[in-house]
């Protein structure tokens, strides 16, 4: 059956008007290859693996957007976590000077971010990891483009709390070390880490990748909005409906476009991650997708609802669309990208209790909000432990990027600009946890992973 | 014989001389319009063409490329999409 012009429309409307786009093509790259026991030739290897295949990339992508007339906005290198093939060069330096290396390939390619600078420390951490986490606010403040991450805890193995309790100290070091507390923003803190996340600042290659692999981010809110819009009375059966198709239609696009993308660079197509992802474009935010099902701002009773259900059609249109779905795949709620989410907090409809409630049934967690720079190290490693817990027990990706701003207190506005938006700051529950997180150690692994 | 097909879809207020100047650029670099079909929708003037570049003496940038010169001169938006991201998108 030929394509008729209402359904060419509809494509061109959600790219020209709805800023429907590939959000991201986002390379993994194994460099378990380029370990060596001369750190320099280590260096040069890892620069150029890194350096290369992020040339391509870009060169590969850009024939691709004029073919199919879709922007793909980034362009990005996924590594094997660092700290697993640093284990025989274990020194802050030379974390330091592998995050340099890393940082000048993806700048000389044109690569906005790699993403790996991490560890995987779910039920432990090697001398290795601890390195890594030590190493991590000179890492983020002197450089640019070097994403980080660490996975701390899953639903098998628990929650490493000697891990969370690192992170309250190193995080503020990091703020005081960078401009608006920016070097904060470049990482993650998971449990549940997904190995074939194309999305930074979370990013890296698992152990149980291919060499390379190709993994694609697909986006879309504003044009999910724009269909909820035009059905206003329609039930929460119909809604999800509706989503679903739109949601599928989208998909398609990123998969026809990622898998071609593999083709031409000759390596194996991963996943599709369809992710509701806010930009600071107006009307591409997933806020105002929540206020067009009629919620008058994040934040208000029935969000949590609104969320559940934008969720879950996202990921049923989706799986329907694609037989590769992986990743993250749902709905982000980071507060500083989205204008929706900004205001709700400006207007005091969303506090940062509310945020966690939503992030039980989002995607990820607690993403891109800054809190005043005194909170003590506890709370901070408080809020984060609780946001894990809500991952761990339901058996879900949780997360937290969070700025600890210096000198800022609640109601202060951070303005970095570009994709990072504004960030305003938000109060934190000040009573103390202290002495509950000081007693370390392990969180069991929840009776639900004893399934074997 | 193969064919390349790929969309042009002309989004904006109606207007003479549409259809001859994206025609003329298309005989003159030897592209065939299998079909054309206009409706208005939503406000707007919509023109898709289904073109076959097969015998094209120019890349489908370049196409594009002239495309977006026409459209900036009659206020226009034109797109240029490879077919197989509808057929993607809106077949099952």
């Amino acid at each position: 059956m030929t394509i008729t012009v209402e359904e060419v429309f509809e494509t061109a409307q959600m790219i020209l008007y709805h800023n429907l786009d590939i959000r991201t093509t986002t390379l993994g790259v194994n460099l378990k290859d380029c370990i060596d026991s001369d750190f320099s030739a280590f260096k040069r290897k890892v620069y150029q693996k890194v350096n290369t295949h992020a040339v391509r990339l870009i060169e590969h992508a850009r024939k691709l957007e004029v073919k199919y007339g879709i922007p793909i906005v980034n362009k990005r290198i996924a590594v094997t976590p660092i700290s697993l093939i640093m284990e025989s060069h274990c020194t802050k330096s030379k974390f330091l000077q592998m995050a340099k290396t890393l940082d000048k390939a993806a700048a000389d390619a044109g690569i906005d971010f790699v993403g790996g600078f991490g560890a995987l420390v779910q039920k432990g951490m090697t001398k290795a990891d601890k390195t890594l986490i030590a190493a991590l606010p000179e890492v983020l403040s002197q450089t640019g483009r070097v994403c980080s991450f660490l996975n701390v805890g899953s639903t098998v193995s628990g929650l490493n709390l000697d891990a969370v309790n690192l992170l309250g100290g190193m995080l503020k070091d990091a703020a005081k070390k960078s401009k608006n507390a920016i070097g904060c923003a470049k990482f993650v803190v998971f449990v549940n880490a997904p190995e074939d996340n194309p999305f930074m600042a979370g990013a890296f290659h698992g152990v149980g990748e291919p060499d390379i692999t190709l993994n694609v981010g697909i986006s879309g809110p504003g044009v999910v909005k724009s269909v909820v819009e035009e059905n206003r009375e329609c039930d929460l059966t119909e809604l999800s409906e509706i989503i679903k198709r739109t949601v599928f239609k989208i998909t398609r696009a990123g998969e026809l476009v990622g898998r071609e993308l593999a083709a031409d660079l000759k390596i194996p197509f991963g996943i599709v991650d369809i992710s509701l992802a806010s930009t600071t474009a107006t009307g591409d935010s997933v806020a105002n997708v929540l206020e067009a099902f009629g919620i008058e701002h994040v934040g208000a009773h029935g969000s949590t609802l609104a969320v559940a259900l934008l969720m879950d059609a996202v990921k049923k249109g989706g799986a329907m669309a694609s037989g590769n779905v992986g990743g993250l795949s749902g709905t982000f709620i980071p507060v500083s990208e989205d204008a929706g989410m900004i205001e709700a907090v400006n207007k005091g409809a969303l506090s940062l209790d509310k945020l966690e409630a939503l992030t039980a049934v989002c995607s990820v967690g607690l993403d891109m909000f800054a809190i005043p720079g005194d909170v003590p190290d506890a709370t901070i490693n408080a809020i984060i432990a609780d946001e894990l817990a809500i991952g761990i027990i339901n058996n879900k990706t949780t997360a937290v990027r969070m700025l600890p701003v210096p000198g800022k207190k609640a109601g202060d506005q951070i303005r970095f600009g570009g994709l990072l938006g504004t960030v305003p700051v938000m109060e934190v529950n000040r009573y103390s946890a202290a002495d509950f997180m000081k007693r370390g150690g392990r969180l069991p692994a929840p009776v639900t992973s004893l399934r074997n | 014989m193969n064919k390349e097909l790929l969309f042009i879809t002309v989004i904006g207020k109606d207007k003479k001389g549409i259809v001859a100047k994206v025609s003329n650029l298309l005989y003159k670099h030897d592209i065939n319009i299998e079909d054309i079909s206009q409706r208005i929708m939503g406000g707007f003037f919509v023109m898709t063409m289904l073109v076959d570049i097969k015998t094209a003496d120019i890349a489908m940038d370049k196409i594009a490329t002239e495309l977006e010169k026409i459209g900036q001169n009659m206020q226009l938006r034109i797109q240029l999409q490879h077919e197989k991201i509808f057929n993607k998108m809106h077949r099952i």
